[in-house]
């Protein structure tokens, strides 16, 4: 991945150069032509699409940004609600989430939306815990983080 | 008004009610960990969208394209959840009770000697 971004950095630089341009707009004009060719010649190239991992990224951001508006609005409900109705708890989520670097990743996300906080890791780094201000169905939970960020962060990483 | 100005002025006020209900939430909440939420994540998306609505102001009114404020908004990104997670943490560690509310609690079997005298 590293050597393909490098080699679509120079075919950006290259572009500039030969249209004798050197401004932001131009870079980014180059940056898009090396993309274009990058995929075009993705068969020959003995590795993936780099572009791949990239569109799953801004996939899980638009995934998140989605997540980040649905649990505020159910945050506010519940604050905002005469009867202060809530059923707080900690729960262990278990993750198939390797390394420290997708681990943090998840953490961060499950506390960016409002309603679950991640509160410590267990020691075999297997499985987070999450408290929530709102579990009446702990199975549940579990498979809405599953199949919301761990499933996202897995497809930007593999 | 003009349409920027409107939608400008509809994310700040969103951004400030926000911002309210979080306070409101940090009185509400009855233990240290229902307060953590509401003090870092209501405010989270509250500070989210003030900044977006002045993002917008300043390149579509002014035409000036401002990289410091989008890294406020990456910067509330990187320090939020690590400031709530050491709260609560430190927090369950030294034995601060929960809530009555509070219907389950998984971690309590990998601190049973700090939570020993609590319950």
């Amino acid at each position: 991945m590293t050597f393909q971004v490098v080699l679509n950095t120079v075919i950006a630089i290259m572009w500039a150069v030969l249209w004798n341009s050197y401004t932001g707009v131009d870079f980014l004009l180059g940056y898009i032509v090396g993309i274009f060719i990058l995929f075009v010649l993705r068969r020959f190239l003995h590795f993936d699409f780099y572009m791949r991992r990239v569109f799953a990224a801004f996939k899980l951001i638009a995934l998140f940004i989605k997540e980040l508006i649905m649990s505020n609005i159910d945050v506010v409900k519940v604050l905002l609600s005469p009867k202060f109705d809530i059923e707080p708890g900690i729960i262990e989520v278990p993750t198939q989430l390797k390394s420290d670097w997708e681990l943090t990743l998840l953490a961060s996300l499950i506390s960016l939306t409002p309603g679950t906080l991640s509160m410590d890791f267990s020691e075999d780094k297997k499985s987070i815990f999450v408290h929530s201000i709102h579990v009446p169905d702990k199975e549940q939970m579990i498979r809405e983080i599953h199949d919301t960020f761990e499933k996202a962060i897995m497809e930007v990483t593999h | 008004m003009t349409a920027i100005e409107w939608i400008v002025a509809i994310l700040c006020l969103i951004g400030g009610f926000l911002s309210l209900v979080g306070g409101i939430g940090f009185i509400r909440f009855p233990d240290v960990y229902g307060r953590t939420h509401s003090a870092t994540k209501s405010a989270t998306l509250g500070v989210i969208t003030v900044m977006v609505g002045t993002f917008l102001y300043f390149l579509l009114a002014e035409g000036m394209f401002s990289g410091k404020i989008l890294l406020t908004i990456l910067f509330v990104f990187l320090t939020a959840p690590l400031a709530a997670l050491m709260v609560s943490r430190a927090a369950y560690r030294t034995g601060v009770p929960l809530s009555k509310l509070t219907t389950q609690d998984d971690l309590k079997k990998k601190y049973p000697e700090a939570r020993k005298d609590v319950h």
